[in-house]
């Protein structure tokens, strides 16, 4: 146990050296950048991030630079007389339309990605989905399938404050990203979601299915995703929600056309046996 | 003090004698001195929030506090940073600094003033209150979005009315900075001669002027939502809850500009001062902070592109927010231009308006990133806003103040600060915050949400770095009030009246400590 925190502290302060060293930190590994995700809309986003992200970098070795060079050459220490200058239309005109160029060539490809995001048309199936203080409910439309989804058993105990908690968040596998129902979407189909929420604003995010949208009493918001990958997904809620927000993750588990068949036979039959369960109100199901 | 005459006297020539002087006073360099000290102790507050924040974050698992009180800090940590530390700093450096760099002997309403500060205290007396009540302190986030805000205990009221109070505190002082600037600079002050710091603070006025008022209408219509049975933003009674966040963020977009306008004025002042170099572009810089300041009001949605707007919207306010970056840019190359081909040393004022100078750029990029919808898709209320914002106000507007401190103590006090504490202050701080705030933009895009007072365990590591910044640059501010109070004791010697090599403008054409009345016959500007 004591050897255990102790190279914890150790691996700690190798990471904080690390850090420390330019340029490590820009080495992008997993858990460093934007997930490039499996749907089109994910992967669009990730390469407008990353031509964004290097236009940045690009001003910003000129602008840095300039600093940096004009603070070792342009010193008093070195004996220098400051220069009597202090304006030049010409350069100045150059630095206001260079940058605005720069923007225009930015706005083009966000301005087409955004377009095809908000593109709801020719959905293949729709799943509404509400969020609740502090759980989501999620009903496939047309297909007689519903269930509320809430944090796993293991997390749920784990998250408890020290002096009650019955296990180490540690030990516990997907801390605070699983839950008991996940929501299983076959892939390749353009799946969209109609958000809602029953008390306050909640936001459905997945970093790998693309963006997030705000649930939001009185409203139906629309979010579209289409999986390309077999696989399961993870997020939480991302609106500030009250007390539990932390603690109501999101999963989507993307499977085969037929293996999604199966799971909405066995989940309409789950339904059917438990009526009762499902027509009870949300104040009931609150742990 | 005891016959008549002597107060006469008193008043035109020197301070009444202790606690008087300061709950009655109406001179302007009294009333700086009190929303300066005022605004030291709630950055202290409010920093003392943010440490409890990052210790509960160090680790993975709730180690420390229950998750509503994680969610009272995170609220009453930005509320008493935004309306405690940062904008009564900077309403104390425009009191104390403003009639002396425009010529002036006080400020224009000096009886106004003396209220604008004391009901500060009034407000914050309110506001800490809450954490006493029952329900407990507001825990909605400083955006106080119904209908959460509304689900607030008996704090609620009383949240409302603190932030109506500030709200005049604010309104007040922004009046008397404008009549001031307006009616009493020197002959031969043309509005285009005066210092930038003058001019970003007549621009941040109005913008105050302008926002307050909305921002009290805001909360004004939570307050009959939750007592008075109206629904405003209720959907069940045929309201809006996202209405609410147009007004909030009407208000809340120029109210980040308040926070980092008067910052731009000061960096114009400090880096002429030390690269020895007129600033560069002047009547640019002129523009450019009049751009913002109108750009501002155009790109308040910037805050909401996730609550489900049309695309017209969206394009619209992508296109204004992109644009601010122009401006923005123009006021980054001048003053590296300005430090181009100048004869710079590096005291403390001046290491701070460097680093502000690379960190704020920092905070620009993240800024234009957040701009581009389809991205803000992915960052919108994840840690990678966390980061960004920190890097605008941290190193930006609070690196700003300190180095006004820095660089006008010496004026204030008559003497020189400490440089050797100065400068460890500086390399701590400016590591530290690195080490704070950069790694929460990996936090963000690798997909952890704010606001949350737990997290999965891959965003350890990165958390505990962050906490282990925040730390040390809690501990490094202990230097700074250490700098300040040995420099009123006398410092390290007399300053003299010029103090720095290459400083220009009026204030410093006036004895070191200023007198407590200067100007009382106008200077000529030439
Ligand atoms: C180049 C200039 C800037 C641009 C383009 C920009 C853009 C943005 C955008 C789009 C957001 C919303 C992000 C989101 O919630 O998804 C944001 C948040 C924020 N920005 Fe900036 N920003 C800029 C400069 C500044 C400055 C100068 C300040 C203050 C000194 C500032 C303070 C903030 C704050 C406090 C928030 C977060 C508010 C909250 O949600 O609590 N920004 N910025
Ligand atoms: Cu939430
Ligand atoms: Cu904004």
């Amino acid at each position: 146990m004591f050897k255990a925190k102790l190279s914890g502290a150790i691996r700690h302060t190798v990471l904080l050296g690390l850090f420390l060293l330019p340029g490590s930190a820009l080495a992008f590994r997993e858990g460093i950048n934007l997930p490039r995700g499996v749907t089109s809309i994910s992967s669009d986003i990730y390469d407008l991030h990353m031509l964004i992200f290097w236009i940045c970098v690009a001003i910003g070795v000129i602008v840095f630079g300039a600093m940096i060079i004009s603070i070792f050459l342009h010193r008093k220490s070195r004996g220098v007389e400051p220069a009597k200058w202090h304006h030049n239309t010409a350069v100045e005109v150059v630095w206001t339309a260079v940058p605005f160029l720069i923007l225009v060539g930015m706005a083009i490809p966000s301005a087409r990605a955004l377009i095809d995001i908000e593109d709801y048309r020719d959905y293949d199936m729709s799943i509404q989905v509400t969020g609740y203080q502090w759980f989501w409910h999620y009903e496939y439309r047309g297909e007689d399938v519903s269930f509320y989804s809430r944090l796993d058993d293991d997390s749920n105990r784990a998250r408890q404050l020290r002096a009650h908690r019955e296990i180490d968040p540690l030990d516990v596998d997907n801390y605070l990203l699983e839950v008991d129902n996940r929501v299983v979407v076959p892939v390749d189909q353009k799946v969209l979601l109609l958000l809602t929420a029953n008390d306050v604003i909640h936001a459905w995010w997945v970093p790998e299915l693309g963006g997030k949208k705000d649930a939001i009493p009185g409203f139906v918001n629309e979010l579209w995703f289409e999986i390309s990958e077999p696989g399961v997904y993870r997020g939480q809620c991302a609106e500030l929600c009250g007390r539990d927000h932390g603690f109501m993750p999101i999963v989507v588990e993307a499977v085969e056309q037929e293996e999604y068949e199966a799971w909405l036979e066995e989940m309409r039959d789950r339904n059917a046996e438990n009526e009762d369960a499902t027509q009870v109100s949300a104040i009931d199901v609150a742990r | 003090m005891s016959t008549a005459t002597d107060t006469h006297h008193d008043e035109h020539h020197g301070p009444a004698k202790g606690m008087r002087r300061w709950l009655f006073t109406t001179n302007h360099k009294d009333i700086g001195t009190l929303y300066l000290w005022f605004s030291l102790i709630m950055f202290f507050v409010g920093g003392a929030m943010a440490m409890v924040i990052r210790a509960e974050l160090i680790q993975p698992g709730m180690n420390l506090v229950d998750p509503m009180f994680y969610n009272q800090m995170v609220t009453m940590h930005a509320l008493i940073m935004i309306f405690g530390a940062v904008m009564p700093a900077f309403v104390g450096l425009a009191n104390w600094m403003i009639p002396m760099m425009v010529g002036a002997p006080d400020m224009a309403l000096p009886r106004m003033n003396n209220w604008s500060f004391w009901i500060l205290p009034i407000g914050f007396t309110l506001l800490l209150m809450t954490f006493f009540v029952p329900g407990g302190a507001p825990a909605a986030g400083w955006t106080i979005y119904p209908p959460l805000s509304l689900q607030t205990g008996d704090a609620f009221p009383l949240l409302v009315f603190g932030i109506h109070v500030l709200g005049i505190s604010s309104i007040m002082g922004a009046i008397n900075i404008i009549v001031t600037i307006m009616n009493m600079r020197a002959p031969g002050m043309g509005l285009l001669k005066m210092p930038i710091f003058v001019w970003g603070w007549l621009i941040t006025a109005y913008l105050l002027i302008a926002v307050m008022p909305v921002l009290a209408g805001a909360v004004t219509m939570l307050l009959t939502d939750k007592y008075f049975g109206t629904a405003f933003f209720d959907a069940a009674g045929g309201g809006d809850p996202v209405l609410f966040q147009h007004i909030f963020w009407f208000f809340g977009h120029p109210e980040v500009y308040i926070m980092i306008l008067p910052a731009f004025g000061i960096i114009s002042e400090i880096i002429p001062t030390f690269a020895r170099k007129k600033l560069f572009g002047y009547s640019a810089m002129v523009y450019a902070i009049a751009a913002i300041a109108f750009l501002s009001f155009i790109v308040w949605a910037h805050h909401m592109f996730t609550v489900g707007m049309p695309v017209a919207g969206l394009l619209f306010f992508m296109f204004t927010t992109m644009l601010i970056a122009v401006p923005t840019g123009v006021k980054i190359f001048n003053w590296v231009a300005t430090m181009w081909r100048g004869a710079m040393t590096f005291e403390t004022p001046m290491l701070y308006a460097l680093a502000f100078l690379f960190l704020f750029t920092i905070g620009g990029f993240s800024g234009l990133m957040l701009a581009i919808v389809p991205a803000d898709f992915q960052y919108h209320d994840s840690y990678f806003v966390v980061a960004h914002f920190h890097y605008v106000l941290v190193p930006g507007a609070v690196f700003a103040i300190m180095a006004a401190v820095y660089y006008w103590l010496p004026k204030w006090t008559g003497y020189m600060y400490s440089e050797f504490w100065g400068k460890t202050h500086f390399w701590l701080s400016t590591i530290s915050i690195n080490v704070t705030f950069f790694p929460q933009h990996f936090l963000g895009l690798a997909g952890m949400p704010r606001r949350i007072p737990d997290y999965a365990v891959q965003f350890t590591d990165f958390n505990f770095i962050s906490s282990i910044g925040a730390f040390v640059f809690g501990l490094s501010q202990l230097i700074f009030v250490y700098v300040i109070i040995h420099c009123i004791r006398g410092g390290v010697g007399r300053a003299t009246d010029r103090v720095w090599e290459g400083s220009h403008g009026l204030e410093w054409t006036v004895p070191s400590p200023a007198p407590y009345h200067t100007f009382e016959t106008a200077p000529e500007v030439k």
